[in-house]
């Protein structure tokens, strides 16, 4: 493999990106998006290049630095690329929805005085991911990893006028402090073993790190304690309970970053990088289960929040919660190939199920909230159809590519025999129901049913505009741009599962990427049982997984369509329960009213004493009253009078004279 | 027989008076200018004094030298003295603590 192609890969968005976000407003709207889109095609098609070059035409992996940065006692701090099927397989995935939603965004944003802003962001993005998916040492990833957290914060904050976007992005910011915390503490655990930032020593060191104990709390192994803290910083990035607060008010920010960052690329971050560490892993049963645990919790409970959520995009988000949850659990199963697998269709489906919310939004005039819709397949024909799509893949409709790695983590999980596999198998079966419940009536709420738009409308016209703004806010299908997107994500949303499976799941597509003991290796167990994509989908039309959807869809169809009064009447039944979800289990009333109450109480704690107190009390003023002190006592030596000194002139040489007289 | 002592204890009688002088002078600047003028004069006295008895013309010489000086000194002080005069209508040197701190 040819370096300098793959050097242009993250240098092509890069270009772009710098040249639109310095001279954007210079070169004008036409002139940006048609270089932030030819900067991503560029690496859109040199990845899918690769992608075949690999898998087709035999190229083995690429691992090598490409520029040194600094060598301080002995260790490098290297710019270098790991290509193999794993990192290529994402460089394809992220270059392709970056793509598609670069295009979407010359419509969604088409009157935002902030355009040129936000193609340089997203060009940024690309460019940062890409450095993240490709690195071969920990410090390159470290950096992509910070870099879209930062990209991240921007776009949440986009629209940096509204206090709440404000809010989100801090949020981000912050609550990904917390794993970052985690995750750099995870490379410096590895670091004080191997002394190598690269890979593959800290690979070739895993055996060898397992069999030691860290003095801490009490004496825990040591790769057990990195592969935590590694996780830990998954669990910010990839949105994983505790840490998954900053995903739902994430989506503060446009349509587009949603569908690219928080759903399809960014958030898969931390599944990625549990992938690619898999040799690490693999030796840690104990922070495996925990990967285990904290996945299911995710996929479960946080599918719950979805269906009682009313804004459209943040069911979607708690969806995503759900859906990395499953990936999550994958990996504590080392089925590593289901949750990439995983992570693939669920880009592409999550993404179209963003963008095509984007573009109900757009037909709404910006409204988002799922009561106030309502019978709108009617008049956005391309979007409902895209989106029922979108949805069925979501809830695992047999054949359909959403079925495919959906049905392979729920069997995966099954078969483990980790600690904590059994409590996480109930989770995720569980989950499919909840999946499909929350999926079926964002579809049945949105596109069909009453078309409670009109009533909106109508309020809104008595409310403001008096009798002329009756039937002005009838929908429209969106332009070209937006729906092209739509149909590009739809494509393979439904059939790359299909496709696909033999061979990443089944067909050890991986091979040495994605590493695997023979203990572990449930995906292997599932393999042999294997006989096609066709007959997988139908004995899963009979499997518990899809019977538990069918349910969902049952229940969304009669509480959402059907009847809407039972929603209604058993929100009042349930209140408490409804509370709770309301409340999102209290994570944010506990984040903000414990953790950050004790935060701003150590902050302040440490501001009046630590600094003002001792630093600025103590230390500088102390410094500066002494002085003043002792100058206010040798003042009064100053008389002003000659005379005085001259006496102490005749005094002090006398001394001095006596001194010296009595000494020599 | 006039010893190197005398001639040294009045040398030092005299230094001594032009010190006690400018302690205890409160009222008047001149005196200050003129005490110091006895300062000097009391270490040419030293200055001649070693001069006769080391046989030595070169300590006089110095004394030609520090007188030039200390005249020069006079009437540079005595032209601050009366520019002093000018701007403060009083020589008393109970007066002059602008340097008081």
């Amino acid at each position: 493999m040819n370096p300098h192609l793959l050097i242009a890969i993250p240098l092509a968005p890069l270009i772009a990106a710098v040249i639109a976000g310095l001279a954007g407003h210079r070169i004008g709207r036409v002139a940006t998006h048609t270089l932030t889109i030819t900067g991503v095609a560029i690496a859109c098609g040199l990845s899918l290049y690769v992608l075949k070059q690999m898998y087709w035409g035999g190229v083995g992996t690429f691992n090598g630095p490409v520029y040194t940065w600094l060598v301080s006692d002995g260790v490098h701090i290297q710019v270098g690329f790991l290509i193999d099927r794993l990192s290529v397989l994402m460089m394809s995935v992220v270059t392709f929805v970056s793509l598609c939603v670069h295009v979407y965004t010359i419509g969604y944003m088409s009157d935002d005085p902030g355009y040129t802003r936000f193609f340089s962001y997203i060009s940024l993005f690309t460019f940062a991911m890409l450095m993240l998916v490709m690195a071969n040492n920990f410090m390159q990833l470290f950096f992509g990893w910070e870099a879209v957290g930062m990209v991240s914060y921007l776009l949440i904050g986009f629209w940096y006028t509204r206090p709440s976007a404000i809010f989100a992005n801090l949020k981000a910011f912050i609550v990904n402090r917390v794993g970052d915390f985690g995750f750099i503490l995870g490379i410096a655990a590895l670091f004080s073993y191997t002394h190598s930032l690269s890979y593959t020593t800290a690979f070739a060191a895993a055996p060898h790190i397992a069999q030691q104990t860290l003095p801490v709390f009490g004496g825990v192994n040591a790769l057990t304690l990195a592969c935590v803290c590694l996780f830990i910083g998954a669990m910010g990035k990839s949105a994983q309970v505790p840490l998954h607060v900053w995903l739902p008010d994430s989506m503060e920010g446009p349509t587009p970053i949603s569908a690219l960052i928080h759903a399809a690329t960014m958030v898969t971050a931390g599944i990625f990088m549990v992938a690619r560490m898999s040799p690490l892993f693999e030796y840690s049963n104990a922070a495996l289960s925990f990967v285990l645990v904290i996945g299911a919790t995710t996929a479960f409970f946080m599918g719950i929040l979805g269906v009682v959520n009313n804004d459209i995009k943040r069911v979607i988000a708690y969806s995503t919660l759900s859906q990395l949850g499953y990936m999550t659990a994958a990996l504590g199963a080392s089925a590593y190939s289901a949750a990439i697998f995983h992570l693939m269709t669920h880009a592409f489906f999550k993404a179209l199920l963003f963008l095509a919310a984007g573009s109900v939004i757009i037909g709404m005039h910006h409204e988002q909230d799922m009561r106030k819709m309502g019978g709108l397949g009617k008049y956005m024909p391309i979007t409902a159809i895209t989106c029922w799509i979108g949805g069925l893949a979501l809830v695992a409709t047999p054949f359909f590519s959403g079925f495919y790695s959906k049905d392979a983590i729920i069997e995966a999980v099954g078969l483990s025999h980790r600690w904590g596999s059994t409590y996480a198998y109930w989770c995720v079966l569980f989950g499919s129901f909840i999946t499909s419940l929350y999926t079926f009536r964002l579809l049945f709420m949105t596109f069909h049913g009453e078309e409670r738009f009109r009533h909106a409308a109508a309020a809104h016209g008595h409310d403001e505009h008096g009798h002329e703004a009756h039937g002005a806010h009838e929908p429209r299908e969106s332009p070209l741009v937006v729906t092209l997107p739509l149909i590009a994500l739809a494509i393979p949303s439904l059939v790359i599962g299909y496709l696909t499976v033999g061979t990443v799941l089944y067909g050890n597509y991986f091979g040495s990427a994605i590493m695997v003991r023979p203990q572990n290796d449930v995906l292997a167990q599932m393999a042999a049982g294997y006989h096609g994509p066709l007959r997988l989908a139908l004995e899963g039309l009979v499997g518990w997984p899809f019977l538990f959807a069918l349910a969902g869809f049952a229940t969304a169809w009669l509480f959402f369509l059907r009847r809407p009064d039972l929603a209604d009447a058993a929100a009042v039944k349930f209140a408490w329960l409804k509370r709770i979800l309301d409340q999102k289990f209290y994570f944010d009333w506990f984040n903000e009213q414990v953790i950050a109450r004790l935060g701003r109480g150590l902050g302040t704690g440490l501001w009046k004493v630590g600094d003002q107190g001792v630093i600025d009390g103590a230390l500088v003023n102390g410094t500066a009253a002494s002085v003043g002190w002792f100058g206010g006592v040798v003042r009064r030596v100053q008389s002003g009078y000659l005379y005085s000194y001259a006496f102490w002139i005749v005094i002090g040489l006398a001394a001095l004279l006596g001194w010296f007289l009595v000494h020599a | 027989m006039i010893t190197l002592a005398d001639l040294l204890t009045l040398s030092a009688i005299l230094f001594a008076l032009a010190v006690a002088g400018i302690f205890l002078n409160r009222k008047n600047v001149i005196l200050l200018l003129m005490c110091v003028e006895l300062l000097l004069l009391a270490a040419n006295f030293n200055f001649i004094a070693f001069s006769r008895m080391l046989g030595d013309l070169t300590g006089q010489v110095f004394v030609f030298f520090v007188l030039t000086v200390a005249a020069a000194e006079s009437a540079i002080g005595l032209a601050i003295l009366v520019v002093l005069f000018r701007e403060r209508r009083s020589i008393s040197v109970e007066d002059l603590n602008t340097l008081k701190g």
